[in-house]
């Protein structure tokens, strides 16, 4: 009885973590292009996608 | 790793005259976004794969005061920040690399907060319901007493929020249809799901041994599940639709009395203002020309494949091309005056004399709703009669309700309708929503318009002797009006030896004129090339070559037809389908091709007269299918029962049509049908489906037998089955083509 005081809080929160991120994904446009982002994996030219002005970041 | 080689770019068609006004609607498009940036979307349908996206993102990214290019693969779109006030020449750097590029009007281009709202209600209904049933799990493999009245309470909790979250969905939609009397899906869906809850909380409070919160939260998931495929396939085929090229203009150059200049959006343009055209411009609104000589295409308006001459005087219709000469206009109309405004109109009328089709979920629904309510209420009350007790009364009457839900029919056609338009996606046709597919199944006549949908919009040169025709290709080379095109086309590679020519002059509205070895050659109208032999006319010429004045050759054209038009046509037949050609084209060229396709056909159909005829044959009884790509039939698109349209068919056109097919091949027209009908099939036998499934677990429910575990596992292996039968769409027949459509990924971007 003991354990489940601390196993079903720890439980809940771990699913909570992943729906939250999830939902940050989803705001921050980390789905708006998922055959590009697959695509883009292979690229090895050398200048790293600049993150702070990703037309992306807008959501 | 790149799939992109040379020879995929040959067919990409570049226009030599834009229009010289491009710089203006690329600012006029494109939106400020802060620090002196703007920003510019780009529809460019030919990128395919992670080659274009480098060789696309390495071209802009060099151009000055480009900041940067991102390409996005999924939708086929470009975006490209720059600063100052000169955009940087991203179209022209496009086509010079081998792509097609049109603007994308950056208004258009807002999140959508419909879907993101489904999505964050999707899953926040995933997380309880997935959380609740690992509850249930425990309390279903022998919880008791307090430890199950502990997970009923925290089952509470969770689904307390969760409900009022992702459910209000369906409730705010219930109570908008009980508030003005009507009932819809949504009502037995709220009342089943809201009466579940209650009563749960209530057994939880009283240690009852069961509790609904499962079945709850577990309805709200699978129900949300269908109303976001449902929202994601018609949002993604309007911004496929919406992101081809726009052939209304975006403004004009407008002549102010003081002499001053300026570039003037569309909707701005006020009747008597003065405006240049370029050649190769879209005439913005009805107009006047009072200087200029010019050619008009017409065929996106008209239909007629034929250009018309425009001199001082002329009255034009916003939307025709200027093909040949500078024209000055007056306008006579304002943008909202003018001929496309009046076509929306008449499309408004046809919609309004346009029996509304009821598609067959919401047919389902009306006779689904009092059937449930009916059943669950006799069961409280013959159990009230039976046993005396109102709380196992209402238990039962309850889990009737539930096991009742309309969670497969909620499922059943929005999962088909899914499937089907990725079917159709694959290859090459667009579908607006799942009422056009319903439609689209029962067709059973097709009619056509001729320009641009039967035939390509392309003219061919009849058969001449070879060296006219390469003496008329070298000179026909120097202009871009059709004829000239048709002629520099059918001419080349056929000179034995090197034509020469000097000083190819174009006289617009009259032709080309060159001089080459002390003689003079015309290339034109008639009467203008033949000036020394006015009686030497050939018989139904459209264009002649003349030396000195004296006929060489007569060109005769004919329009290009599709080349698999007698292949879809045949196909359509053996489908049972009536075919025939309705155009506002003339009658010879009209029954010149419907003769060659063995159709019936009627010619110099006014758009009212297109709308007329389909009436007519829907007052018969038939269910048509409009396939068509002009202005002019866009009232016609809407009348009929269902409709087609080309992507190059005009704006309004597209965005009439329940389906656009994007490949250059009429076969997407019987196999479109082809599709819809499979789907048919497949919606009725999901239908009948959830009616066995009820059929079955009605009784089992009435009796009050019926467990929260019996109702979870049922619910949910209907809604398996039913997602899995819609799937047999994509086995059935299938064509040889891989999967092209990343489904979850345009689900997701269309959301961001």
């Amino acid at each position: 009885m003991i354990s489940l005081s601390y196993l079903i809080p720890i439980s809940l929160l771990l699913g909570a973590a992943g729906l939250a991120a999830f939902l940050w994904a989803l705001k921050s446009g980390q789905y708006e292009d998922l055959d590009g982002a697959a695509e883009r994996i292979l690229f090895d030219d050398d200048n790293p996608m600049r993150r702070d002005d990703d037309p992306s970041n807008k959501g | 790793m790149s799939c992109c080689t040379a020879g995929d770019m040959h067919d990409v068609a570049m226009v030599g005259s834009r229009g010289a006004h491009e710089h203006e609607e690329v600012l006029l498009a494109s939106r400020v976004i802060g620090n002196g940036l703007r920003e510019t979307s780009l529809a460019v349908p030919t990128i395919h794969c992670g080659g274009c996206m480098q060789k696309i993102e390495q071209a802009l990214a060099a151009l000055p005061r480009v900041e940067r290019a991102r390409v996005n693969l999924s939708t086929k779109r470009v975006i490209v920040r720059w600063h100052g006030e000169v955009p940087p020449p991203v179209i022209e750097t496009l086509n010079q690399i081998g792509y097609e590029a049109h603007l994308y009007d950056a208004s258009l281009d807002k999140k959508d907060v419909v879907l993101a709202r489904l999505l964050r209600a999707l899953a926040v209904a995933g997380f309880a319901a997935s959380n609740i049933m690992l509850l249930s799990v425990s309390i279903w493999s022998g919880a008791t007493d307090e430890m199950r009245n502990l997970f009923h309470w925290i089952s509470a909790l969770i689904a307390f929020p969760a409900l009022i979250y992702s459910g209000s969905i369906f409730f705010n939609s219930a109570w908008r249809a009980l508030r003005v009397g009507h009932t819809n899906m949504d009502v037995p869906i709220s009342i089943g799901v809201l009466l579940a809850f209650g009563m749960s909380v209530y057994e939880t409070i009283v240690h009852g041994p069961h509790a609904y919160f499962d079945a709850a939260t577990a309805l709200v998931f699978f129900l949300l599940v269908g109303r976001a495929l449902d929202y994601v396939m018609r949002a993604r085929a309007r911004t496929a639709v919406t992101g081809l090229a726009r052939l209304a203009p975006r403004g004009a150059l407008v002549f102010y009395s003081d002499g001053s200049q300026n570039f003037v959006p569309v909707n701005e343009i006020k009747p008597g203002m003065t405006m240049l055209l370029a050649a190769g411009d879209r005439i913005p609104v009805d107009a006047r020309v009072i200087a200029g000589r010019s050619e008009i295409d017409c065929s996106l308006i008209s239909g007629e494949s034929a250009p018309q001459a425009a001199t001082a005087g002329s009255y034009l219709q916003a939307g025709t091309l200027n093909l040949t000469g500078p024209l000055t206009l007056v306008a006579t109309a304002a943008a909202e005056n003018s001929f496309l405004a009046d076509m929306i109109r008449m499309m408004e009328a046809a919609e309004a004399g346009h029996s509304a089709y009821r598609r067959i979920a919401d047919r389902a629904a009306r006779l689904y709703a009092p059937v449930v309510h009916a059943t669950a209420l006799l069961t409280f009350v013959g159990w009230m009669i039976a046993s005396n007790d109102t709380h196992q009364a209402i238990t039962i009457a309850i889990a009737v309700l539930i096991i009742t839900c309309p969670c497969a029919l909620g499922l059943a056609v929005p999962m088909v309708h899914v499937v089907a338009a990725r079917r159709l996606f694959e290859n090459g046709i667009m579908l607006k929503d799942g009422g056009g597919l319903e439609r689209l199944a029962e067709i059973d006549t097709v009619i056509f318009d001729k320009t641009g949908t039967l035939t390509l919009g392309v003219i061919d040169v009849d058969d001449i002797e070879p060296a006219s025709l390469a003496l008329g290709a070298a000179i026909a080379a120097h202009s871009r009006h059709p004829y000239s095109l048709a002629i520099a086309a059918a001419g080349q590679n056929k000179a034995t030896t090197p034509i020469v020519l000097n000083d190819v002059t174009e006289i617009s509205g009259s032709g080309l004129e060159s001089h080459a070895n002390g003689k003079t050659y015309r290339l034109g109208q008639a009467d203008w090339a033949l000036a020394n032999d006015p009686t030497a006319h050939p018989e139904n010429a459209s264009v002649v070559l003349s030396q000195d004045g004296r006929c060489l050759a007569a060109f005769r054209f004919r329009d290009r037809m599709h080349a698999d038009a007698p292949e879809a046509i045949s196909s359509l037949k053996r489908m049972g389908c009536a075919v025939e050609v309705l155009s506002g084209d003339h009658e010879d060229r009209v029954r010149k091709l419907a003769g060659a396709l063995g159709l019936a056909h009627t010619a110099r159909a006014s758009p009212r007269e297109k709308m007329a005829r389909l009436a007519a044959m829907a007052a018969f009884g038939h269910k048509v299918l409009m396939v068509g790509d002009g202005l002019n039939d866009a009232p016609a698109l809407v009348a009929a029962h269902a409709s087609m349209a080309p992507a190059t068919a005009a704006d309004v056109g597209r965005n009439v049509a329940d389906l656009v097919f994007l490949r250059d091949s009429l076969t997407s027209v019987p196999q479109a049908i082809r599709i819809a009908r499979s789907a048919r099939r497949l919606v009725h036998e999901n239908l009948i489906f959830a009616v066995i499934y009820n059929l079955i677990a009605v009784p089992i429910a009435v009796l009050g037998l019926v467990t929260p575990l019996l109702a979870a596992v049922a619910m949910s292996l209907s809604s398996l089955l039913v997602v899995a039968n819609a799937q047999r769409l994509l086995t059935r027949d299938k064509q040889e083509r891989p999967s092209a459509m990343p489904t979850f990924s345009q689900i997701l971007s269309s959301a961001q």
